[in-house]
């Protein structure tokens, strides 16, 4: 049992830091790519349609690439950043990066549903946009926010365990060695079971942060 | 205090271009709570919102104030509508926030420091009589507390001007009745200027003081209300009156075994004091038959209808009613 633990822990702890950091930096690249994708739309508060045009093209672009294949193709861009290519410290460059896009559309979509009439209202008393952004879309969208921040953890979970298979660490790197090149089934499935706990308990998190937050 | 001259509003989607607002012209007079009242679809709302240019006028020019408002550049309109208030007919809350900050919101906007912002929602929660329920949040009132919030929230920083676009469509009528006698006390207590739409009769009754009527884009009569019941210039307008008359009269306008002259009259408050029909009765050889009678309490006066049918002489029912007419009653000759 303390075996396992011994080998357990120190993975559950590098999978934590992966996604933790990599949440981060994809929230603080999405966040903005996804209020600008909202206000630069057509009849929007900042209309900007070969912007909005051009954003979009970009973000279809990232998400149409499979993760693993994203993820080798950011290599040089870690090796640029963090100086190496393998490591828990150097998969949070592709694994942010890979998530900022749906970050960004999970953002487009919650500040899509503030209702129009606010947004008038906010106009006809004179608010400047970013005064609209600041106090109307990004308060009113706030539940609707934390349940597609829950939604991109779980999602770099799945993530940080793919890319464990090619040197990035943690559970599913775990998993990958023991349980497949050295037929210690018993490990893998620990580390699976681990990983299913980390999502419910996430999951759980959101939910109810999100909905302690809605006064809808 | 507003003057709309020539305004147009065309939507064009493709090929395809809609009129929504075409050439009207129209004045609304500071203190003045004024109506527009047209069917679904008239153009009510892109008037309105034009007003503020929530919707960019195609053609025409608004002067509020003697500032024309159609050629402010973006930041001067920011500022310009600081000094008009909007309701909504669906209140428009802010869902996030409690009554309290919903009603600081316009306020916090501009920069207000905490303790002004305090002192004032403090006053207006008195004012629409919501103090009790500062801190609950809009999913938690009824239909009539979120527009008494959005009310207060739209006065917060002393506008000249209250447009309110079906502010009571969405209301039941004693709801309605409590949010119109709220925007009478706004008008008389705190002298803003109030511009609604509505597609109600009973609420132009119950406290405007003018009118428009639109229809298909256009404004087809504006009036007094108080002329507007008593003598109605348009087919349209007298839709809208026959909405909240009796219906009794329809059946006795068209009666058989009718043998005398059918007259409608319409009067004022004052007249309706003297004893004009007794007078008729003694004064005349004819002979009266009241048929219907209603009357119409505006916010100012009353207004009342009376179907006579006369019976005698054609000269005698020809002195009759031009008797009538010197006592300052419409008479309205219908068969
Ligand atoms: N953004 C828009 N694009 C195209 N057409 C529009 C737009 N807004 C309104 N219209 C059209 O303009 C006309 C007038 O609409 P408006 O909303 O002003 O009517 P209304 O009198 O306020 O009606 P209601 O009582 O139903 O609110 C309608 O035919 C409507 O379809
Ligand atoms: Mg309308």
């Amino acid at each position: 049992m303390t075996e396992m633990a011994e080998l357990i822990i120190p993975s559950l702890l590098e999978t934590l830091y992966m996604v933790f950091f990599s949440t981060i930096f994809s929230i603080l690249l999405g966040f903005p790519l996804g209020i600008l994708l909202v206000i630069s739309e057509k009849g929007s508060i900042w209309e900007k349609p070969l912007l909005n045009n051009i954003l979009n093209s970009i973000i279809n672009l990232l998400r149409s690439f499979p993760f693993l294949i994203l993820m080798i193709l950011l290599f040089p861009l870690s090796k640029l950043l963090i100086g190496k290519t393998i490591g828990t410290t150097a998969t949070i460059v592709p694994l942010a990066i890979a998530a900022a896009p749906f970050v960004a559309r999970v953002m487009e979509s919650s500040l899509k549903e503030v209702d129009r009439g606010v947004i008038e209202l906010s106009l006809s008393m004179g608010a400047t946009t970013p005064q609209i952004i600041t106090r109307v879309l990004l308060p009113e969208a706030l539940p609707s926010i934390i349940h597609g921040v829950t939604l991109t953890i779980i999602n770099l979970i799945g993530y940080s365990a793919m890319a464990g298979s090619i040197g990035g660490g943690g559970l599913g790197d775990l998993a990958i060695r023991f349980g497949l090149y050295r037929f210690q089934t018993d490990v893998m499935v620990a580390s699976v079971i681990v990983i299913v706990i980390l999502v419910q308990s996430v999951q759980f998190m959101g939910n109810t942060l999100a909905k302690v937050l809605n006064k809808k | 205090m507003i003057d709309i001259q020539n305004l147009s509003k065309k939507y064009i989607s493709g090929k395809d271009h809609l009129v929504a607002v075409k050439n009207v012209n129209l004045q609304v007079n500071k203190g003045e709570i004024f109506g527009i009242i047209g069917l679904s679809g008239a153009g009510k709302s892109t008037l309105i919102r034009c007003i503020n240019r929530l919707e960019e006028p195609t053609e025409g020019r608004i002067f509020i104030e003697n500032v024309d408002i159609t050629r402010l550049d973006k930041e001067s309109l920011r500022l310009m509508r600081k000094e008009i208030g909007m309701i909504f007919q669906h209140f428009n809350l802010l869902n996030q926030k409690n009554v309290y900050d919903n009603i600081a919101f316009p306020l916090q906007l501009e920069g207000w420091a905490k303790s002004e912002i305090d002192k004032r929602v403090n006053e207006l929660l008195e004012y629409v009589e919501l103090t009790d329920k500062k801190l609950a949040f809009p999913s938690q009132l009824s239909g009539g507390q979120k527009q008494r919030v959005a009310i207060a929230r739209a006065i917060a920083n002393n506008p000249k001007l209250l447009l309110s676009d079906e502010g009571t469509s969405a209301l039941d009528p004693r709801t309605t009745k409590s949010i119109l006698s709220l925007l009478n006390r706004i008008r008389t207590e705190l002298g803003i200027t109030i511009v609604m739409i509505t597609h109600q009769m009973e609420v132009v009754k119950e406290v405007c003081d003018r009118v428009a009527i639109m229809e298909n884009g256009e404004v087809v009569e504006i009036n007094t209300v108080q002329n507007l019941f008593r003598d109605p210039k348009t087919k349209t307008a007298a839709t809208f009156i026959n909405t909240i008359a009796t219906d009794v009269e329809e059946e006795i306008i068209s009666p058989n075994g009718l043998k005398g002259t059918l007259i409608r009259l319409s009067y004022l408050g004052e007249s309706a004091k003297r004893p004009i029909i007794s007078k008729v009765i003694r004064n005349f050889n004819v002979d009266v038959n009241i048929l219907s009678g209603n009357i119409n309490k505006l916010h100012e006066t009353n207004v009342g209808h009376l179907i006579l049918e006369l019976i005698g002489n054609e000269d005698e029912i020809k002195k009759t009613i031009s008797y009538l007419q010197d006592e300052n009653v419409h008479v309205e000759v219908i068969q």
